[in-house]
C-alpha cells in the first residue's frame, strides 16, 4: 500500500511534465499546419505591393474628384441649385 | 449632398482598408489561408450593394408618395451603382471560389441566388429603357423596384441559409466571426463596408448630377427660340 503510494508520488510529476510538453507540441503542430504569409510580412517586400495599390487608388480618387469639380463648373454655368 | 467631406472620408477609409486589409492580423485558417483577407474586399461589396439597393427602394417609395421625378432619378442611379458592385462581387467571388472551393462557379445556392438577383435588377434597367413617357416610366419602374428588393433579400440572404451552401453561416459552416477572437477582422471589415457604400453613393451622385444637367439643357431654348431635344 505505502509502496504504491510512493511510486505514484514519483510518477505524478513525470506525467504532469509529459502532459504539458505534449500540449505545447500540439499547439505548435496546429500553428504550423496553416501556412500563412508571415515570412512575407516579416522580411519580404509586401509593403511595396501595398504602396503600389495605394498609388493606383490615389489616381482613381484624384480622377473622381476632378470629374466632380468639372460637373460643379457646368452646374454653375447652368445655375443648377 | 453636394458636400465634399464625405468624399474625402470615403477616400481615407478606402486607404485604411487597403493598407490594414493587406497588413493586419488575420485568423489562421486551413485552406483559406491568406485569402481570408478577401472578406474585406469581396464580402463588403455585397453588403454595400444591399445597402444601396435598400436606399434605392426607399427613393422609389418616396417617388410614389410625392411624385417628384428627382426621387426616381436617385432611385435608378443608386440601383445602377449597386448592380455595378454586384457584378464586381460575382467576378471577385469566382476568383476566390476557384482557389478555395476548386471551381469558379460551384452550384451553390448563394451564387445562383446572387446571379438571379442581378438579373432581376438588370430587368429593372431594361424596363426603364422601354418607356417614352417619363412619368409613366418612373411610376411603373418604382413599383417594380420595390418588388425587386422584396425578392432580392430572400434569394440572397434567407434561402441559401435554409439549404446546404458552401458559404459561411449556412449548411453547418461557421461564420468567420466565430474565428475572429480579437476582432481583427471586424476592425477592417466594417470600415470596408462603409467605404464601399460611400464610393457607391459618390458614383450614383455623379450620374444623378449628369442627368439633371442634361434635363436642364433640354429645357433651355436655343438661340433660334425653339426647344431643342
Amino acid at each position: 500500500m505505502s509502496n504504491s503510494r510512493i511510486t505514484m508520488k514519483r510518477i505524478f510529476p513525470l506525467l504532469l511534465t509529459l502532459l504539458l510538453i505534449t500540449d505545447k507540441l500540439f499547439a505548435q503542430a496546429s500553428e504550423q499546419a496553416v501556412p500563412m504569409a508571415d515570412k512575407l510580412r516579416e522580411d519580404g517586400k509586401i509593403w511595396v505591393v501595398v504602396a503600389v495599390i495605394a498609388v493606383v487608388f490615389a489616381g482613381i480618387a484624384v480622377n473622381m474628384l476632378r470629374i466632380d469639380s468639372k460637373l460643379r463648373k457646368i452646374e454653375k454655368e447652368l445655375n443648377i441649385k | 449632398m453636394r458636400k465634399i467631406w464625405w468624399k474625402i472620408l470615403c477616400i481615407v477609409i478606402i486607404f485604411y482598408v487597403i493598407v490594414m486589409g493587406l497588413m493586419g492580423e488575420v485568423p489562421h485558417l486551413a485552406i483559406i489561408n491568406e485569402s481570408i483577407r478577401n472578406t474585406y474586399y469581396h464580402v463588403a461589396l455585397w453588403l454595400a450593394m444591399t445597402t444601396l439597393l435598400f436606399a434605392s427602394m426607399v427613393f422609389s417609395v418616396r417617388y410614389l408618395i410625392k411624385g417628384r421625378i428627382n426621387d426616381d432619378d436617385i432611385a435608378s442611379e443608386l440601383a445602377k451603382s449597386a448592380i455595378f458592385f454586384g457584378i464586381l462581387g460575382c467576378l471577385t467571388g469566382s476568383i476566390w471560389a476557384n482557389y478555395t472551393w476548386g471551381d469558379p462557379w460551384p452550384n451553390d445556392p448563394k451564387l445562383n441566388g446572387a446571379a438571379v438577383g442581378i438579373l432581376i435588377y438588370l430587368a429593372y434597367l431594361l424596363l426603364r429603357s422601354s418607356f417614352e413617357d417619363e412619368q409613366r416610366k418612373a411610376r411603373i419602374s418604382s413599383v417594380y423596384n420595390i418588388f425587386a428588393f422584396a425578392v432580392f433579400i430572400p434569394i440572397i440572404y434567407i434561402l441559401p441559409r435554409l439549404t446546404d451552401s458552401l458559404h459561411p453561416g449556412s449548411g453547418g459552416n461557421s461564420t468567420f466571426g466565430s474565428y475572429d477572437f480579437d476582432n481583427s477582422i471586424r476592425r477592417v471589415f466594417y470600415p470596408a463596408v462603409i467605404g464601399y457604400i460611400l464610393l457607391g453613393l459618390w458614383l450614383a451622385e455623379l450620374r444623378i448630377r449628369m442627368k439633371r444637367i442634361n434635363r436642364v439643357r433640354e429645357e433651355i431654348p436655343d438661340s433660334a427660340g425653339h426647344v431643342t431635344h
